[in-house]
């Protein structure tokens, strides 16, 4: 079936199985590779991408669900004049990461999260980022991270 | 995980969901958010040769007042259930139970009408809509029927919904400062409760205590011949047969009902 989907600001239009999901569309087919397949069964939030600028689980969307719509993966954040977008920034300055499977989609989420709730509590944001877990638990750092962003922006 | 092959068709209206719906029969599934069936189908649970996707679909969206009742269409996300202004004055519980759902990403996808069609008994909503003396309107190729939520669920995971027929609407009667309790035990963040517990207006709702949501009917008896919460919750787990997984053994679970019954029937009554 041919999908017509906006790709970090750029038109496509390619012809997919329907049962495609839209992370491997993104990994395989657009050659995205920030979001990553973690544990395919929409709870880690490691495929976080945005869906016309809301943080849904690409493992959990069908490419042709997509169709018609516009999808953003780190991959399209932009910072302006500047190298990083402000939420990369963030993560960046407060060590938001450590081994960094989980990164993109944290970065994603919180994306979505700050342009629904742009000034957000510490407890707020650890409800934000409930669907998006870090394995290595280094959730204080991206709480700060968060937090940092929300300040910066 | 990759779902088994199947055909995609997107309706462009009821009546042509319903009229594929017709054409393709046990086959074919509907496809709304699709937070329930693609998970099923990536795990091969589910293997529909056809998916509907109705998500387009015009006049199936968003929370309006009709009469004495707020009524949501059955594409609303979980999101704009916990968001909307006139659920959040005139029935608060769906909006709170709504917000309770997974987390923040799967509330952007997930829908009441999948959620309730899905009738899965640990659910936040199909409790929040039995304790709330819900409703919901089916359309079938002989037009539509209203069900209410007592009447719907009829085991794990089964409904009255017919294979031809189409969640349109879900209705709960206007509650504008009615007391209202919601209670969810979980271990993990955005788990399905291990036991929830949601009261409106004297009725009782139990989650996951069986393979349905289920009414705490010894419970609210207690409540009309006047009975203090403490002792009406100890009666929450009466009839009811839970089951023992892995999360909780149904003793606990039973444990769990009287505590969490207490503790809404509290909050209500403040």
């Amino acid at each position: 079936m041919r999908v017509n989907i906006t790709v970090n600001d750029e038109p496509r239009s390619d012809e997919v199985e329907p049962r495609l999901l839209l992370v491997h569309y993104l990994r395989e087919v657009c050659d995205l590779r920030a979001a990553n397949v973690g544990c395919d069964t929409t709870s880690c939030g490691a495929c976080t991408v945005l869906l016309d600028g809301k943080s849904v689980k690409s493992c959990t969307v069908l490419t042709v669900q997509a169709d018609g719509h516009s999808v953003t993966t780190a991959e399209g954040l932009d910072g302006g004049a500047e190298e990083l977008h402000p939420v990369q920034a963030a993560f960046r300055a407060e060590h938001g990461l450590q081994c960094g499977f989980c990164t993109p989609g944290m970065v994603m989420a919180t994306v979505g999260f700050l342009s629904e709730n742009p000034h957000p509590t510490e407890e707020e944001v650890r409800e934000g980022l409930e669907g998006n877990f870090c394995r290595c638990t280094g959730y204080h750092n991206i709480v700060r991270a968060v937090l940092h962003a929300a300040e910066s922006a | 995980m990759i779902p088994a092959q199947f055909d995609y068709v997107r309706a462009t209206s009821a009546e042509h969901a319903l009229q594929l719906l017709g054409e393709h029969g046990d086959d074919a599934k509907l496809l709304a958010g699709g937070h329930s069936l693609l998970p099923m189908m990536k795990l091969r649970l589910a293997m529909p040769s056809v998916l509907i996707d109705i998500a387009g679909l015009p006049d199936l969206s968003g929370v309006r007042r009709d009469g004495d009742d707020v009524v949501i269409g059955a594409l609303t996300k979980h999101g704009e259930l916990a968001a909307s202004e006139i659920l959040e004055r005139e029935a608060p519980l769906v909006a709170h139970a709504a917000g309770l759902v997974g987390d923040p990403q799967i509330r952007h996808r997930g829908t009441i009408g999948g959620s309730l069609a899905h009738a899965d008994p640990a659910a936040d909503l199909p409790s929040a809509l039995l304790a709330s003396d819900g409703w919901l309107e089916l359309q079938g190729p002989e037009g539509t029927r209203r069900v209410a939520v007592d009447d719907f669920f009829t085991g794990y995971f089964e409904t009255v919904l017919q294979p031809d027929e189409l969640v349109v609407a879900i209705g709960t009667p206007r509650r504008m400062g009615a007391g209202w309790g919601y209670e969810k035990f979980t271990r993990r963040a955005n788990d399905w409760g291990i036991v929830t517990v949601a009261t409106v207006g004297g009725r009782v709702a139990l989650g996951n205590m069986g393979p349905t949501s289920l009414r705490a009917r010894a419970t609210e008896q207690a409540l009309a011949r006047g009975a203090s919460i403490p002792d009406a919750a100890e009666l929450a787990a009466e009839g009811t047969e839970p089951v023992t997984d892995l999360h909780a053994d149904g003793e606990y679970r039973s444990h769990l009902a009287r505590v969490l019954t207490r503790r809404a029937l509290t909050r209500a009554a403040g």
